[in-house]
């Protein structure tokens, strides 16, 4: 999420008079945050390097050679975690894909017309409700696992599909930021004008400022696709049939085996190694909408 | 085991959130206990066993398309985790009709009323199991609670070729154990006999059960803690000074460096249970065929007997609508010869069936032990002298002090018996907190 406030910022700092007058200074290295930003890169880049190489590890090789010796075992425990329990596996991963995809659609869906309507529309109890959802992006999702779990158990949706994406759908989170959106990128005029022109609101929402709010929608859709990817706890309570687990859970239950079994290491490694690689997959194609250009305004000031 | 930290996490957030919801909950109390044993039964089975789904359609095929019980497993993570999802599911009534337990986990199961008493279906059954084992699951009561699945008789493991190399003998008592240890430092100053390691607190458990100690006990209607006994205090005051000495490593197990350790002969025996083979296999593999298994050190050279490191159990809920159909299930899982020999071969479970314990799926020794032929007829014989186990409602709270304590005595090479005193006190502390009556 970070490399996201930096793009955001960026073109504001560009814009910054006064930069370009005077003699050119010559460019020195700023060792010091050169070095800091070189030790925090490290800092998050060993554990990936880990993952990477310790998934080329055969079981044998995982805990007797070098750390950061690649070992010779990379295709061998991809056979293994396909042929894992018939592939369950890939089923997890299907319902990762599921669980993040619609889940962090229709979240997405839900915030923006959540956040256009507290944004552009004046009514009463709109600073009420914007206060609750304040308060519900404080409130850590893990405290409500079990509530949920409780209430899903009275609906008798309990170990299902539903029973996870449902409660992913109303992200205070998601609502909040699309509320700052909307109101930084859908000026007032905008819609005056085209409630002029008469466009019904629907129609105002859907063709005119949905466009103007795609790229914070998408960092919506991005986050909460991260969110959910990554989701432990939840799934963990809901669901009991390991068929419909996430990635997550599957991989915790690989680990988890009991203690007459010993614990599937490079299954998981290279399971946890696998899953990471849609996400870097969805980050790079989605990264562009980011770029678009956020200034880009409908009116002249 | 090696992630303890985020089990932790899990637990102690599903715990606080469950304890924040139990008022709630509590509202909805209907007692369905409509047994509808008649007509075709379907019963879930939360377990965490591989292959535990291939033994229960031995089952749907056999023995229950006659019974009209249909069995479905569901896998999960082992641990305390789990107990914490059953005891969640339980709230809304939703646990599933059978689960996988551990032994420790059963007072915590029985005192949240998850557990049924299936004493009325299981007759004769008590005979199949050896005392100690059998007891676990009554928890001293006229009830049971569940059937024994497997257990973990604890032995002493040591590497053939190196004892020989450093001439040393193997020992029959704990104090000829320390003298082993110091007779390797002075030939070897590199090489540790085994480790202590906190980060496991069933193996201390199983240490003191050996000894003679007894955790948690009933007096009347309240319990009594004896973590802090006698016989604790002896296993814990012999761990510490021969950590404190510098006789023995007070590294972690289950670490790359433990695993490393092992796999280069930098220690060379692990005081471990019977199932050590398939954790000797991941952790060493180039010390195939090198290892021999012999009975735990005893502290007098008259006694014979050993304590138990792990272990599981299958349990019928009280929220199952089938408790009977539930409990004939888990007693043909667990007695049946056809059942035990696909559990061996499936999910590599040593069971708690004595009769099983020397049936066909036992001849052989395990692959990384083919040196020692009579592996398992010696471990059958070790596991009937397994000493009775005393567990209480709050074992997973003892746990976690015993992993902060004794992981920082070991570390600190400091007096092991504060560190018993600190487990004893918590864990009281805990049980008043949570309700219980405690004695003094």
């Amino acid at each position: 999420m970070s490399s996201l406030a930096v793009r955001k910022a960026a073109p504001a700092a560009g814009t910054t008079p006064g930069t370009a007058q005077g003699p050119p200074l010559r460019r020195r290295i700023a060792l010091v945050p050169t070095a800091t930003l070189l030790l925090g890169a490290i800092y998050c880049l060993l554990p990936v390097a880990w993952v990477v190489i310790a998934a080329t590890k055969s079981g044998r090789e995982l805990f007797s050679t070098f750390t950061f010796l690649p070992g010779t075992g990379f295709g061998e425990n991809l056979k293994d975690l396909n042929a894992y329990r018939d592939g369950v596996y890939w089923k997890w991963m299907g319902n990762s894909a599921l669980y993040a995809g619609l889940g962090a659609l229709l979240s997405t869906a839900v915030s923006a017309i959540s956040g256009y309507a507290l944004a552009i529309y004046r009514f009463r109890g709109r600073e009420t409700i914007f206060n609750i959802l304040m308060a519900g992006v404080l409130m850590p999702p893990v405290i409500l696992a079990i509530p949920q779990y409780l209430l899903m158990a009275e609906a008798d949706l309990t170990d299902s599909y539903a029973s996870v994406l449902l409660p992913l759908i109303l992200s205070p989170y998601g609502v909040y930021l699309a509320r700052i959106y909307a109101a930084a990128a859908v000026p007032a005029d905008v819609v005056e004008a085209g409630r002029m022109d008469g466009a019904s609101e629907l129609r105002i929402f859907t063709r005119i400022a949905l466009p103007m709010m795609v790229p914070g929608l998408v960092t919506v859709f991005l986050f909460q696709f991260v969110a959910v990817w990554n989701n432990f706890l939840l799934p963990y309570i809901m669901l009991s049939d390991d068929e419909k687990f996430p990635i997550t859970l599957g991989l915790f239950t690989l680990l988890e085996q009991g203690s007459n079994t010993p614990a599937l290491y490079t299954l998981v490694i290279t399971g946890a190694l696998l899953a990471v690689i849609p996400l870097i997959a969805l980050f790079l194609v989605i990264q562009r909408f980011w770029s678009l250009d956020l200034l880009s305004g409908a009116v002249k000031s | 085991m090696p992630h303890t930290k985020l089990r932790r996490l899990v637990t102690i957030s599903v715990a606080v959130t469950l304890g924040a919801t139990a008022l709630a909950a509590c509202g909805s109390s209907d007692d369905s206990d409509s047994e509808a044993d008649s007509g075709p039964v379907s019963l879930t089975y939360w377990s965490w066993t591989p292959g535990m789904d291939k033994v229960a359609d031995l089952w749907n095929k056999g023995q229950g398309k006659k019974d009209q019980i249909t069995v479905t497993v569901k896998k999960q993570a082992s641990g305390d985790t789990l107990v914490t999802k059953i005891l969640t599911a339980h709230k809304a009534k939703k646990a599933p009709d059978l689960v996988q337990a551990e032994y420790q986990a059963l007072p915590t199961l029985v005192s949240n009323d998850a557990l049924a008493d299936i004493a009325g279906e299981v007759d004769g059954v008590k005979d199949k199991f050896a005392e100690g084992v059998w007891q676990q699951t009554t928890l001293g009561s006229d009830a049971v609670y569940a059937i024994p699945q497997d257990s973990g008789p604890m032995m002493f493991y040591y590497r053939e070729d190196l004892f020989k190399k450093y001439d040393l003998e193997v020992p029959q008592t704990w104090d000829e154990f320390a003298e082993t240890a110091r007779a390797l430092k002075k030939k070897s100053p590199d090489t540790d006999l085994t480790t202590f390691s906190a980060n496991d607190s069933g193996l201390f458990a199983g240490l003191a059960q050996q000894a003679g100690a007894k955790w948690w006990t009933t007096e009347g209607d309240q319990w009594k803690v004896g973590i802090d006994d006698a016989a604790s205090q002896k296993v814990a005051d012999f761990w510490g000074g021969l950590v404190k000495e510098g006789a023995v490593d007070n590294q972690p197990m289950y670490t790359p460096a433990w695993n490393k350790a092992l796999n280069t002969g930098k220690q060379i025996a692990w005081v471990s249970a019977v199932w050590a083979p398939g954790t000797l296999t991941t952790a060493a593999p180039d010390t195939k065929g090198k290892w021999a298994m012999a009975p735990l050190p005893q502290w007098s050279g008259s006694e014979n007997v050993t304590g138990s490191w792990g272990g599981s159990s299958t349990a019928v809920t009280t929220d199952s609508k089938n408790k009977s159909a539930a409990a004939k299930f888990a007693t043909w899982l667990n007695t049946d010869p056809e059942a035990l020999t696909a559990l061996a071969k499936e999910g590599g479970i040593y069971p708690a069936t004595t009769t099983a314990q020397t049936s066909g799926a036992f001849t052989e020794p395990p692959a990384f032990f083919s040196n020692q032929p009579d592996f398992y007829t010696k471990a059958s014989e070790i596991a009937k002298t397994t000493a009775p186990s005393a567990w209480g409602p709050n074992v997973n709270v003892a746990y976690t002090t015993f992993n902060d304590a004794f992981g920082s005595a070991a570390k600190n090479k400091s007096d092991f018996g504060a560190a018993l005193k600190t487990m004893q006190d918590d864990t009281v502390a805990d049980l008043k907190k949570q309700g219980f009556e405690v004695a003094e």
